[in-house]
């Protein structure tokens, strides 16, 4: 094995461990400021028992999920019953490993390493465990595989609650995950590639992406919050109607589990709003953060962590605001609004950048990015004020009033 | 149509969800700001602006005259009014024919603190009062004697007062 291999191998484990630990760390203390925040959004401090400022209170809820007893539902499907927290799990942790954390780190380095041998490593190394060239096109394809454990911890649960929280988090899934991925098309126009560092750096060189593809931004978050089952879209769990939906029968670290992977998947969301349309460890207003340095890298994951902690706070917020979907308003928000929304969006931004470029000549990044703001305040006027009039999605008297008009009609 | 369905009334349309999501967003933020209205219960039992009713009716105490005897007669009202059935009266009586309870025993778990008994009471001997924590390490702890009824120390509860009606 050449030192360079040897490199690259060392630093990836390196990366991997690091960024695994912390994510799994930072699910923990994000279900502690979860509870935070619903505690002072109710005008109560919130949890404070346990450490200094209730600190230690994910450790006494990790010990008391460790020492829980498992339960077995009879009749339970036994492996799937197992697997399904697992498979639940494994896509949420693996969603972070291509997010770019900070600025890449420049190295140049030729080390004589015991056990291991000579290790090298020139060029710059990206702060991210996989710099995949295929960027969100390998989120887009591994959250979607965190439905199948939700699918199957409703099923194999053998409980009629958990089979319609299963049922509806596949429905929901679905209906969001195209306006997502459509959503995300824009992006791909703009910078022509969809790996996240291209990404970061075609949005250093316009605007940030949140001003140019403001209406995907919109869609982009509203079908984060399905995908992620958090409220107002947490029809999977609704635990007014379904128990807890399809964790209903899981207890122990196996419901911990479905929680770890809720959070991560949270934190993935928050992530990829702050990458695709904040930036990502972008420092705006400077080039200094191009550069490349320790003291660059340091900056700019302060940059991105503080831009993602603001979109974890978001997700609370937003929980804490709006009450639960009814089942026939997220199926109509999903496929007649947010779908028609992305495709329709996708059309203009393509016409836009195709006149830019070809008939007023702003090919530029920066002019074009100014052209396409002009363009979503138009949009974004047109979808708000005008469309926004409660059309589309309708209060129960509506279709109750075209009830009671076709009983009167009959001679009801 | 089904008879019976209560038609909500709604705006159908002029209404915008975004600002509305907006304004509640606003809302929502403004109490996160806003400091905590609870109080801290084990360290602090009652704050400037709450405290604990004068008229709730919580553990019972015995009063009792000058020399630390306790006042009831052993009238037998108190078991009588109960409707718990959780008083247990046996009366004794002393050569001056002065009659005393030889056992009083209260079942605190049994007990719905309707408060009858203070109310019935000739002599004002037994009250509920104002205390709330009584928790114990086994059940039959929770049968108070005499001797216990009187040692307790708390306010009593004062009654409803049908000329004030709210208390004030």
């Amino acid at each position: 094995m050449t030192p360079d291999m040897k490199g690259f191998l060392l630093f990836s484990a390196i990366k991997l461990i690091v960024i695994f630990t912390a994510l799994l760390v930072g699910v923990a203390l994000i279900t502690l400021m979860e509870r935070k925040v619903a505690g002072l959004i109710q005008n109560r401090p919130g949890p404070n028992r346990a450490g200094p400022g209730g600190l230690l209170q994910p450790v006494a809820d990790g010990i008391k999920n460790f020492i829980k007893e498992e339960t077995r539902p009879a009749g339970a499907t036994g492996a799937l019953f197992m697997l399904a927290p697992v498979l639940s799990f494994v896509p949420a942790v693996m969603l972070l490993a291509v997010i770019p954390l900070a600025a890449p780190l420049p190295l140049d380095l030729d080390w004589n390493l015991p056990l291991i041998g000579a290790v090298s490593y020139h060029g710059a190394l990206p702060i991210s465990v996989a710099d995949l060239p295929i960027g969100f096109l390998f989120v887009l394809a591994i959250s979607s595989l965190g439905v199948y454990g939700i699918a199957l911890a409703g099923w194999s649960s053998n409980s009629k609650y958990s089979l319609l929280g299963g049922l509806r988090a596949s429905a929901q899934m679905i209906s969001y995950e195209v306006a997502m991925g459509l959503s995300l098309i824009p992006i791909l126009l703009l910078t022509g590639n969809v790996s996240f560092s291209e990404i970061v750096r075609a949005q250093q060189d316009g605007l940030w992406f949140i001003g140019p593809l403001f209406l995907s931004f919109f869609v982009f978050l509203v079908a984060g919050f399905a995908e992620t089952n958090r409220l107002p879209f947490d029809l999977p769990e609704a635990e007014a109607e379904l128990v807890a939906g399809y964790h209903s029968e899981y207890s122990a670290m196996k419901f911990s589990m479905f929680m770890i992977a809720e959070f991560a998947h949270v934190v993935t969301i928050a992530a990829m709003v702050a990458t695709l349309f904040f930036g990502g460890w972008d420092i705006p207003f400077t080039d200094w953060d191009e550069q490349g340095g320790a003291l660059q890298t340091i900056a700019t994951h302060a940059m991105f962590f503080s831009k993602m902690f603001f979109w974890i706070f978001f997700v609370m917020w937003i929980r804490w605001t709006l009450p639960r979907f009814r089942y026939d308003q997220l199926m109509a928000l999903g496929w007649k609004v947010m779908l028609p929304l992305a495709l329709v969006y996708i059309m203009v931004i393509a016409g836009s950048i195709w006149a830019a470029d070809h008939l007023l000549g702003w090919g530029a990044p920066r002019p074009l990015s100014f052209f396409l703001v002009g363009v979503n305040l138009i949009v974004g006027w047109l979808v708000f004020f005008v469309l926004d009039r409660g059309r589309v999605i309708r209060g129960s008297d509506r279709r109750m009033r075209g009830a009671i008009a076709a009983d009167a009609a009959a001679g009801g | 149509m089904a008879i019976g369905v209560k038609v909500m009334k709604r705006p159908g349309s002029g209404v915008s969800y975004v600002r509305a999501t907006l304004k509640g967003m606003a809302l929502t933020f403004k109490h996160l700001l806003q400091p905590a209205v609870t109080m801290e219960y084990p360290e602090e039992k009652s704050t400037s602006e709450w405290r604990i009713a004068t008229r709730w009716r919580g553990t019972h105490r015995m009063m009792t005259d000058e020399q630390g005897r306790s006042k009831c007669v052993a009238c037998g009202l108190c078991p009588q009014v109960c409707p718990a059935n959780c008083i247990k009266l046996v009366p004794g009586e002393d050569e001056d024919g002065n009659r005393y309870p030889l056992i009083y025993e209260i079942d605190e778990f049994r007990c719905v603190f309707c408060g009858y008994c203070q109310e019935v009471c000739p002599e004002e001997a037994i009250h509920v009062g104002v205390h709330y924590e009584n928790s114990e390490y086994s059940r039959d702890r929770f049968v108070y004697d005499l001797e216990r009824l009187s040692a307790q120390t708390h306010a009593v509860s004062t009654l409803w007062d049908p000329s004030d009606p709210r208390g004030q």
